[in-house]
């Protein structure tokens, strides 16, 4: 699931040029351009996380508010009663510059990629998944092939499977925009201007407690991805992300 | 090979031209509508800057939720404060009878006002979200003036841009744009849940900014300031949160 596309490619014999490349270059760039994104975010997302370790349901909480959980770690303010004798330093100032500059690089680059991904046919050759395949039946049979680690097929090769497919498309049209949501609905400048987009979510405190729950599944996305790429050749995966070519002598 | 190379090199080319063009463009526009915090500078200044003007574009006039009498947290969340100094002890020995607030900067008529003649000016009151921006919020009932009467009853003259307020508390100043200064829910608030406001939660004045992050909305204020600009004030980068690391505009 969620790795690069399966196999290694038989495209060597044919001239490069008239070969579709693997990944395209808006692919290529907005992908880099969301890695970088993505660590600062989560590094700066946890350093903001932690002055404030509990989680609540609703418009407001605060320490004197029962939480709907707490995280067991120490806090980066002497205000939150965590249990812990120290209190961690105090980083939100550039966390808090950081994470908001990142998150417009990543809209930007996340934007650029959905457009280039509906009108070039990505959306259509890529991502979206054969009818066929939805099947129970075409299911499983990939279900099955990842349980049993079998490595990804030679007929597989250059094309995602389903798997990859519908995983890819509840990371980029429902994580991430449910990231930046949860995210913007934090603002008590947007909840003035958008009161619903905050009302839908059940309050300020809910739309924190999501958000924290969406950054989980994007980390256990790329943990997955990350697996997934070294499980399949890192090298030649790394090398069709970076020139759009799996092996060297097809560029 | 090399007419598709050069065909892409142009088309690269002209479109590095009219990006960098149009961000020019952009950045004059911004600067000429006011749309650059003045800690826009530096590392963090495009992210600080896009998320200034865009909100500052999407939420001139836009109101801060309202919330129901029974919304209101109980009890709120009073953050910790460094120890008030003697000059204010003195001031609570007299039950602030002798607070004042002083309006100076450009305005016609400069003034200082006691906390009495601040209660008889017009009042309203607001059940709005405190947020801080480590996380945690309250809701409550805030009383006051708003800040816009005073600017009124001052004089303040039309190229006024940022108001400056200052704490009693030393090094603790604040600044915000005449969007959120004339703003209509902006309040110098001495009332909050139906009585006086605490010490513990900025009494006997603190300025209530709904629309930005609890770091705005300063304690035991006893100073603006009207200015056109925040070059001279601190270093100039607005206020004393960039200073020490945080952002000027806290919408978010």
């Amino acid at each position: 699931m969620a790795a690069s596309m399966g196999g290694s490619t038989s495209a060597s014999a044919v001239p490069a040029t008239r070969v579709r490349p693997r990944h395209g270059a808006v692919v290529r760039a907005t992908h880099w351009i969301t890695v970088l994104c993505f660590l600062a975010l989560l590094v700066s997302g946890v350093e903001i996380l932690i002055s404030h370790p509990r989680f609540y349901w609703g418009e407001a909480g605060n320490v004197l508010t029962p939480p709907l959980f707490r995280l067991p770690i120490p806090a980066s303010r002497t205000t939150v009663p965590t249990g812990y004798g120290y209190v961690l330093p105090d980083q939100n100032g550039w966390s808090r510059y950081l994470h908001f500059q990142s998150a417009w690089f990543a809209v930007s680059a996340g934007l650029l990629y959905v457009v280039f991904a509906f009108f070039q046919g990505h959306l259509r050759q890529d991502l979206l998944p054969a009818r066929a395949d939805l099947s129970w039946r075409g299911l499983s049979t990939v279900i099955a092939q990842h349980l049993r680690l079998r490595p990804a097929s030679e007929e597989g090769a250059g094309s995602y499977n389903v798997l990859q497919r519908l995983t890819y498309l509840l990371v980029i049209f429902v994580l991430f925009p449910l990231v930046v949501w949860t995210g913007l609905a934090m603002s008590p400048a947007i909840a003035s201007a958008f009161p619903a987009a905050v009302a839908v979510l059940g309050g300020q405190q809910s739309a924190r407690t999501i958000h924290f729950f969406v950054s989980i599944l994007l980390v256990l996305f790329l943990l997955v991805h990350v697996v997934m790429i070294c499980l399949t050749g890192f090298r030649s995966r790394m090398r069709a992300m970076i020139t759009g070519w799996p092996n060297p002598d097809t560029e | 090979m090399s007419g598709f190379s050069r065909r892409k090199l142009i088309a690269t080319g002209l479109a590095a031209t009219a990006g960098a063009s149009g961000l020019a463009a952009a950045a004059k526009l911004a600067r000429h509508y006011g749309l650059i915090p003045p800690d826009g500078d530096g590392l963090y200044g495009p992210g600080e800057t896009l998320t200034y003007a865009a909100q500052r574009i999407l939420t001139r006039h836009s109101l801060a939720r309202e919330f129901n009498p029974n919304q209101v947290s109980e009890p709120p969340f009073a953050n910790q404060v460094a120890p008030l100094g003697d000059v204010f002890k003195r001031l609570q020995e007299g039950a602030f009878a002798d607070w004042r607030l002083a309006v100076d900067g450009m305005a016609a008529r400069p003034a200082s006002f006691s906390l009495g003649e601040l209660k008889s000016f017009p009042r309203c009151s607001q059940i709005t979200h405190l947020a801080c921006e480590e996380g945690w919020s309250y809701i409550a009932e805030w009383m006051g003036v708003p800040l816009s009467h005073i600017l009124h009853v001052v004089g303040t003259l039309p190229q006024a841009r940022y108001v400056i307020y200052r704490s009693i508390q030393p090094d603790w100043w604040e600044s915000i744009d005449m969007a959120d200064a004339l703003h209509p829910q902006t309040l110098v608030a001495h009332g909050m849940n139906g009585g006086e406001l605490p010490v513990a939660f900025g009494g006997p004045l603190r300025l209530r900014v709904p629309r930005q992050l609890g770091y705005k909305s300063v304690k035991y204020i006893t100073r603006l300031t009207i200015t056109d600009s925040l070059k001279q004030f601190g270093k100039g980068l607005g206020s004393a949160s960039p200073e020490s690391g945080y952002a000027w505009y806290a919408g978010i």
